[in-house]
């Protein structure tokens, strides 16, 4: 089959891969380049387990080809943590607060969390529970996830104030 | 989390701690089925088929075979041909079950062939290459018409679709019916629905020529899994290597690829190939045999003018789809807790198991208690209406009392403790019931439906499964193990190795918790391994509530044991008898001479490498292990039927608010209040966690999640389109109260947590909606109860 050369920045380095062109960009992350703390569920856009930043937005990484990725930036729960391996407020207060319990829907959630603080600092628990709501965990019934964009949300206000 | 339960001075036990396992899953390094990297792996598709019953009459693979990057196109009469039948859990010699169908599919969805490819991609497309001719036949899919013995057979051979039918009576039911003035009979029905884990089921296995083992990596959560892919195989168990290492994304029961794994052995030791199958959506929801519990209900209840229950009756109808395995033994598990907290003095119980042309079921959160404590809910509502009574008090008045424990119902299971009525108490004071009325009332006012529900729920944890004997003769077993090895090194760091996989439960957090309280260790030092299934210790898996109380007392009495040890070569080393030893905070001291001591690291360097130092005859190293039995258990049931069955027993209570739309029927959940008592909560967090994901699971099950069919046996909800789950818009802000009635059963009080929500929230919120019908006389006693049943009913009432 073709295959199809293209240039990805994924959590800030540049890849060059080549991908037969049908390849989901989710598959290409995990099976290509490895990185997969981005999960598969349901590969028809309902779970929200594949959510990666897609030049700063989440989407689905099961709904889109890796080649339309080309030439874009790519953040995945890999890339949440700094250069030195250090955890993200976000990240650490998705531990403190216990905010899962199997882990498989955490990298997306993350995912989720991370785009609502950027545009929106300080959300009440209705905009979290919005900004979370395309992503689908069996474990918790959300409160502690909730609980954790709160607090990571809390501490980003408190170290700017 | 309300309340602080009086606790002893625990250092680690049931404060607040972060787990063990999340440092993995927030970085994206969880190991997952689908992360497992074996060179050279070929890729496994599987073809379904479109029928619910047909015969197969021919199968071409040619085309398939042809594509290039396909390596294998497998067919059942191959596979059925060179690999035994798989478990079930009755006795039933007419029922075959091959992981591809073989001569004839049993469901629409059922595998009837398996591509093996470079690619997920090409093996995909191989399989739609696959040219198989089939004789569609009429299928069987209504339950209740089984019994009528006019329905096409699933399984010919076996004569009917009934697999299952006994009648149980414990106590004198007639006398007890003879002698109370009212009875209530009514239906209560649970719909098919499942746990559906995100993370859908997967296998990888790659078969050793040489070293002849088949290392086996599965998102697995089962008991005799390895047993069961060894004698499928027919090889001896010990060439088999199950990776207890691999994290589960998500079970609650479901994840029991018994069919898939045999697949896939099998496939790698053919071919000599790694392979893998990692479920898509579709198969995981049509053809992955994950379908949970199908039941209906009928139920007389015998009670008094005070709304005091005396006698059951429960005939318990359940549809276990083509292929039973275990399923028809969740019929079997609610006998631990048949008649709910509620004292009851006498039941019977007629458990009826039918197949059906409709995917498998497997064991789901709880083993079927969830329906049946919705069963037995809905008729304490039935009572409380019938005499008019309030909803609490009636469930206030049958509830076992305090000073009652241990309390032994009818077929004998003994409850180990609680304080029923100060948790249902504790509900009531903090969701401030009357200040909920009123907001009810207030939502009335506004033309909205409104309604507050109410119930009361036990969690059996520990499961013996003692209860598979009264189903079946043949498993004749008494026990359900969990077993813990615990080793101090040189330096005196502490490693555990537990047995099996954790999807979710934290068990590595609740060992190291358990062992460093013992031991009055930091449990952040102490490392937790899931040793594979060859070095491992006797496991039945983390099923049945029952890690903390079986694992987690196999792991204080190994940390126990340590202690001892080190005692033992403190006083040698000292000088003094044992019993002068004491020891704390990581120092072992001579009673009353501070000063005359040893340090934990000292001892663990004696013991590794002081042979000089140590007492005579005691063996080196600092190890021991526990291979604990279910506290409670060991016994078959006796000549009236009679066994204890799970020896611990969790009790909530639950009241939610709802509010529905009365032109689409729309339920909204405003608030969700529950009472929670497990006994010793190890990490309150993990606790806490599994309370409100039970409750979203109920509420799925209760107003949403449905594996519906049509007449003739198509899945009509094969997607997240159709199966609907809640999101979080869906499942409201959970108020959780916890309680402490330590067990006397297990080491530190502690019992089982991992269920209970789900077991009771159903019923409750079945109850709130009832309730917010109950103005128009309507009342829905089948779940789900979805947005356009409410409508329905609504509708012809108004008509």
């Amino acid at each position: 089959m073709t295959q199809v050369e293209i240039s990805i920045n994924v959590n800030g380095r540049a890849c060059v891969v080549t991908v037969p062109p049908r390849m989901t960009l989710v598959d290409c992350l995990r099976d290509v380049l490895r990185l997969t703390g981005t999960h598969v569920g349901c590969e028809h856009g309902i779970c929200g387990a594949c959510s990666v930043m897609f030049d700063g937005e989440p989407i689905r990484s099961c709904l889109m080809f890796a080649v339309q990725a080309d030439g874009h930036e790519i953040t995945t729960v890999e890339g949440l943590a700094s250069e030195d391996g250090e955890i993200s407020d976000l990240q650490d207060s998705f531990w403190e607060c216990h905010a899962m319990q199997c882990g498989y829907c955490t990298p997306g959630m993350l995912v989720a969390s991370q785009a609502l603080l950027s545009e929106n600092p300080d959300p009440d628990d209705d905009e979290i529970r919005e900004a979370i709501s395309g992503n689908l965990c069996r474990c918790t019934g959300y409160q502690q996830i909730v609980e954790a964009v709160k607090m990571a949300a809390q501490r980003r206000l408190g170290m700017s104030s | 989390m309300i309340g602080s339960p009086a606790l002893p001075n625990y250092r680690y036990v049931s404060r607040k701690r972060r787990t063990k396992e999340d440092r993995r899953f927030v970085t994206g390094r969880g190991k997952f089925v689908a992360d497992v990297d074996v060179p050279g792996t070929k890729h496994v598709a599987v073809l379904p088929s479109p029928h619910p019953r047909a015969n197969i009459s021919s199968i071409d693979t040619s085309a398939a075979m042809a594509v290039s990057g396909v390596h294998y196109v497998l067919t059942g009469d191959e596979l059925a041909a060179e690999t035994n039948s798989l478990f079930h859990g009755l006795d039933l010699p007419g029922v075959k079950w091959h992981p591809l169908a073989v001569g004839m599919t049993r469901y629409a969805g059922e595998w009837v062939a398996a591509v093996v490819a470079d690619s997920r991609y090409i093996a995909e497309d191989a399989a739609e290459l696959i040219e198989v001719e089939y004789e569609a036949l009429p299928a069987a899919v209504d339950s209740e018409k089984m019994l009528d013995g006019d329905q096409p057979l699933v399984h010919p051979d076996h004569g009917s679709n009934v697999l299952f039918r006994k009648t149980w009576e414990w106590g004198p039911v007639e006398d007890d019916f003879s002698r109370v003035p009212h009875t209530v009979s009514y239906r209560a029905r649970w719909g098919r629905s499942s746990t559906v884990p995100i993370e859908t089921f997967g296998v990888v296995a790659k078969w050793d020529e040489i070293g002849e083992i088949m290392d086996v990596w599965a998102s697995i959560q089962m008991p005799q899994y390895q047993d069961q892919i060894a004698a499928a195989l027919r090889l001896p168990m010990n060439n088999i290597r199950v990776h207890n290492d691999v994290d589960v994304g998500g079970s609650y029961g479901v994840k029991r690829g018994i069919k898939h794994t045999v697949l896939v052995t099998y496939l790698a030791k053919r071919l000599g190939m790694p392979i893998r199958f990692i479920e898509d959506r579709l198969d995981n929801m049509s053809g992955g045999d994950a379908h949970g519990p199908d039941r209906i209900f009928d139920i007389t209840m015998a009670f008094d003018d005070d709304g005091v229950i005396k006698s059951m009756k429960i005939r318990a109808l359940d549809d276990v789809g083509a292929y039973p395995g275990r399923a028809p033994l969740q019929l079997g598990k609610p006998i631990t807790a048949l008649c709910g907290p509620y004292r009851v003095n006498s039941i019977e119980y007629e458990a009826i198991s039918v197949t059906s042309n409709k995917t498998g079921q497997v064991p789901v959160r709880g083993f079927g208690q969830s329906p049946t404590n919705f069963a037995i809910e809905t008729g304490l509502e039935r009572v409380a209406k019938y005499l008019g009574l309030d909803r609490v008090e009636v469930r206030a008045r049958n509830l076992v009392r305090k000073e009652e424990f241990p309390w032994k119902i009818p077929p004998g299971s003994v409850y180990d403790s609680g304080d029923f009525h100060a948790v249902l108490e504790s509900v009531i004071k903090t969701s401030d019931w009357a200040a909920l009325v009123a907001r009810r009332d207030a939502l009335r006012a506004e033309g909205k439906l409104a309604g507050v529900g109410i119930t009361t729920c036990l969690e059996p944890g520990g499961g013996n499964n003692i209860f598979e004997y009264l189903f079946n003769p043949k498993l004749e077993i008494t026990t359900f193990v969990e077993s813990v090895l615990l080793k101090v090194e040189p330096t005196g760091a502490i490693t555990a190795v537990m047995c099996t996989t954790t999807s979710g439960q934290g068990h590595e957090t609740m060992v190291s918790t358990i062992a460093g309280e013992e031991l009055e260790r930091d449990p952040d030092t102490i490392r937790v391994l899931h040793g594979d299934s060859l070095e491992a210790l006797p496991t039945r898996s983390p099923v049945a509530s029952r890690m903390t109380i079986v694992l987690g007392t196999a792991t204080s009495n190994a940390a126990r044991e340590i202690k001892d040890k080190m005692i033992t070569i403190a006083a040698h080393d000292l000088g003094v008898d044992k019993n002068q030893i004491e020891y704390a905070d990581g120092e072992f001291s001579v009673r009353g001479e501070p000063e005359r001591k040893l340090l934990w690291s000292e001892v663990c360097h004696i013991a590794h490498k002081q042979f000089h130092r140590m007492p005579p005859g005691h063996e080196l190293g600092l190890q021991a292990y526990s291979v604990q039995q279910v506290p409670g258990a060991g016994q078959l049931p006796n000549e009236k039927n009679e066994v204890p069955l799970y020896p611990c027993f969790s009790f909530q209570a639950h009241v939610p608010l709802v509010e529905i739309d009365p032109d689409t029927g729309k339920v909204k959940l405003h608030d969700y209040y529950i009472a929670h008592d497990c006994g010793t909560a190890i990490n309150p967090d993990i606790v806490r966690g599994m309370i409100i994901g039970g409750v979203a699971h109920g509420v799925g099950a209760a107003l949403y999640e449905k594996f519906e069919y049509d007449p003739e046996g198509q899945l009509l909800a094969g997607t997240f389109v159709d199966y609907l789950l809640p999101s979080a818009h869906e499942i409201p802000p959970v108020t959780d109260i916890e309680h402490c009635t330590p067990s006397p059963m297990t080491s530190l009080g502690q019992k089982g947590s991992g269920e209970g929500g789900y077991l009771g929230a159903p019923a409750a919120v079945a109850s709130a909606v009832n309730d917010a019908l109950s103005p128009y006389d309507v009342e829905i006693n089948e779940l789900p109860i979805r947005a356009r049943d409410i409508e329905a009913a609504l509708h012809e009432k108004t008509l």
